[in-house]
């Protein structure tokens, strides 16, 4: 399966985390949000004007924009 | 204040679960909730009795850890480790219990004086989720409770565990073996006295946490002596020379954690349902979608509006009929006590008639208003607002959030300034506190949706007057958005220059309303606060405006050399004196700007009474006004300095003086020149 930066998720996808590579302090607070390596996301919401993606993370759903999202690559499960 | 408390108990947990709502169940005290993360920004206190006992209770900031960086979490952190609480209570939510976990064992890290709150049982159990709490507590070594605060479920077991509390066994996060290794290193060294652990502390210093490090010198009396800066710099070097740099440090701590609450929550949930968020998604969809996102907010936001004029026209005849027939009778009253006419001029004339007005006129609207907003917060719809207009926040190099704050505007500027607080990069809260008037609160709507009805709508009770008197308020509300993003984007290009940072924000499950409470609670804490604001400074702003109308001075009065020194330069934002003199003296609260507007046309005009609307146009239109006065009256309430509280709780929360000024100055500046233009062209 390929990896690719989570922002380019569509609806109903869901995706492992490969690897984070914002910087320390978004990072941090997705790490608060249980988003880690290896954690299972699914990305569930686009807002209306494409940017921010709403994604399920540990049962909580987070938004997140598109330009951190883009820093955060994941591979496609299914 | 230990001797009088038989415990002191903090209350932590991650933003939005309910944890405000267990200390108001425990405490009987009605500290607002609401549906959106960052709602206590700061500590409340409480206290409630059980069994002749009396306890403390702290609600802390929600969290969702202990050691990240905002200021909210560095207030929960600080209270945890060094207020010395006798009891942490982490409320989780049971829908996301992994991500609370996450707190949790943190917590308890610290202290292991803990109780477990597995709060939001009946919203789990509707989705499917089973939490075995038996097992959680056998795991942790710590009481855990089931409730439903909501319901004031489990909120007897809480009291009851606080009082007969008894840690079971001690529980320990174990790291990686280096990371252990690296303690190890260093925590034989730490002497403090205080009762903190000195695993848990000597961890934090290795990982250099500033901020910690710099709280726990504050409080704690430590000796960083030669040895243990030694002793630091050694462990460092183990957990590089094992391929942990100290940047990532913090990362596999928390991995480390994360990992742990990770096992834990695959032994005690049982998910019978895997698509357990169906319903909200589908409900989402509609509300966040490219096509109907929009459109159904600004349908919304109507709609409120919508109901809260045509349900207010009527409560607010009656009530106004019925005020001012008190007024007639007071005024008896007081000539048949022989009470000397000019007392009961001062007294009825003015403190009493601007009351009269404020009353009828802004209570209905705000009664009606407050609930629906409430019921709006309580169902988790605002945050949705936020997350479909973060890009133009974006565009504007300002935060999603500050949609939070307008709404919050809404209802009063000052609490949406102190909201503000939700932001976490000071640049992007401080565009936020600037921006908030532009929002027209509900001391100012009423006014306008007044004028509207006078110039442009017409006095008939049908529809389609109310739907267009709604449209065009919210043509006044849109213009108002569109100066916030305007203002938010200029002021990224000047003076708080800056790039957008990274946000991230958590829309929360929908829940249906308690609606009894919603309205009860709006009411009370919401529009009687409100109300009681305006009518103190109504009092004596009444009995000002009577003083300038009555006090004549070389045959004129000292309201008309007032009037008549502002007029000319009102004249040129097609205002004129006694308007501008009224927004003036509304400095203290916006709700009385048309009452004192009123009393220095009436005693200047002339007229001395009047029934309604009708009467008020009339007045209004004799004194010279046209539609262009109306609509540079709408743009000015819209856009001019903010009321006092307001201005006072910008320099609380700025702690500066020239941001207070900067937040009086732009609005006015800006509503002068578009008055001004509109003046011009029209």
């Amino acid at each position: 399966m390929k990896n690719l930066s989570l922002d380019l998720l569509k609806i109903g996808q869901k995706a492992k985390v490969v690897e984070i590579s914002s910087d320390e302090n978004i990072k941090r607070r997705l790490l608060d949000m249980g988003l880690v390596e290896n954690s299972i996301v699914e990305c569930v919401l686009i807002s209306p004007f494409q940017d921010p993606h709403a994604y399920d993370i540990k049962g909580a759903t987070i938004a997140i924009r598109n330009d951190d999202a883009e820093k955060i690559l994941v591979r496609c499960l299914e | 204040m230990k001797n009088e408390f038989t415990k002191i108990i903090a209350l932590a947990g991650n933003p939005n679960v309910g944890k405000s709502t267990i200390f108001n169940a425990l405490t009987g005290m009605h500290q607002h909730t609401g549906n959106w993360p960052g709602k206590t920004v700061s500590n409340a206190t409480g206290e409630y009795s059980y069994n002749g006992n009396l306890y403390k209770i702290y609600d802390l900031p929600g969290t969702y850890s202990l050691i990240s960086h905002s200021e909210e979490e560095e207030i929960a952190r600080d209270f945890i480790c060094f207020a010395n609480p006798d009891l942490t209570i982490i409320v989780c939510d049971a829908v996301c219990l992994e991500r609370n976990l996450n707190l949790a064992l943190q917590t308890i890290e610290i202290n292991d004086n803990v109780i477990i709150c597995v709060n939001l049982l009946d919203e789990a159990k509707k989705k499917k989720i089973e939490v075995n709490l038996k097992k959680l507590s056998d795991i942790l070594g710590v009481p855990v409770i089931g409730t439903c605060a909501r319901d004031n479920i489990g909120i007897n077991d809480i009291k009851y565990t606080v009082e007969n509390y008894q840690k079971e066994k001690h529980f320990g996060i174990n790291y990686d073996k280096y990371i252990e290794t690296a303690i190890d290193i260093v925590y034989p060294n730490i002497k403090v006295n205080e009762n903190i652990n000195k695993r848990w502390l000597a961890l934090r210093l290795i990982d250099n946490d500033i901020s910690f490090i710099e709280s726990l010198k504050r409080h704690v009396n430590i000796d960083f002596d030669g040895n243990l800066q030694d002793k630091i710099l050694e462990a460092r070097c183990y957990l590089e020379d094992n391929g942990i740099r100290l940047v990532d440090l913090k990362n596999y701590i928390v991995g480390n954690i994360l990992k742990k609450a990770e096992d834990i929550s695959r032994d005690v949930i049982t998910f019978h349902d895997d698509d357990y968020s169906k319903r909200d998604r589908k409900i989402d969809k509609w509300l966040t979608n490219k096509w109907t996102g929009i459109p159904l907010m600004i349908l919304l936001v109507m709609v409120i509006f919508w109901i809260t004029i045509v349900l207010a026209n009527y409560p607010s005849e009656l009530l106004y009929n019925f005020l001012f027939w008190i007024e007639d009778k007071l005024y008896n009253f007081l000539a048949f006590i022989h009470v000397p006419t000019i007392v009961s001029d001062v007294l009825v004339g003015g403190i009493y008639r601007v009351l009269a007005w404020v009353v009828s006129v802004m209570l209905p609207p705000m009664a009606i208003f407050f609930p629906l907003f409430t019921l709006l917060e309580d169902l988790g719809y605002l945050p949705r607002i936020a997350f479909n207009l973060d890009k133009c926040f974006k565009k504007c190099c300002a935060c999603g959030k500050q949609a939070l704050t307008m709404v919050m505007g809404f209802g009063c500027n000052a609490v949406g300034v102190t909201g503000a607080r939700i932001i976490d990069s000071p640049r992007e809260r401080l565009i936020a506190i600037i921006t908030n008037n532009f929002v027209p609160c509900n001391g100012r709507f009423p006014s306008i949706i007044a004028i509207i009805t006078m110039f442009f709508v017409g006095f008939s009770n049908s529809l389609s007057s109310s739907l267009l008197n709604v449209c065009i308020l919210t043509l006044v509300i849109v213009l108002g958005i569109v100066m916030t993003f305007l203002v938010s984007k200029i002021l990224s290009k000047t003076i708080l220059k800056g790039i957008p940072s990274s946000f991230t924000l958590e829309l929360p499950p929908y829940r249906k309303p308690k609606v009894g409470k919603v309205i009860i609670r709006s009411i009370f804490d919401r529009t009687l606060f409100v109300l009681g604001r305006a009518i103190s400074v109504a009092a004596p702003a009444g009995l000002i405006i009577w003083l300038l109308a009555n006090i004549n001075i070389n045959g004129s009065t000292l309201l008309s050399y007032c009037a008549n020194f502002l007029d000319p330069f009102a004249r040129l934002i097609g205002l004129d004196g006694v308007i501008l003199m009224a927004f003036i003296l509304g400095f203290p609260a916006n709700e009385i700007v048309v009452p004192i507007m009123i009393m220095g046309y009436m005693a200047t005009g002339g007229l001395t009474e009047f029934d309604n609307l009708l009467e008020l146009k009339t007045l209004l239109v004799d004194n010279g006004w046209t539609y262009i006065t109306a609509i540079c009256f709408m743009i000015f309430s819209l856009m001019h300095f903010p009321c006092s509280t307001t201005c006072l709780t910008i320099k609380k929360e700025t702690g500066s003086w020239k941001w207070t000024i900067v937040s009086i100055l732009i609005p006015t500046l800006i509503g002068i020149g578009l008055c001004f233009i509109v003046n011009f062209i029209l």
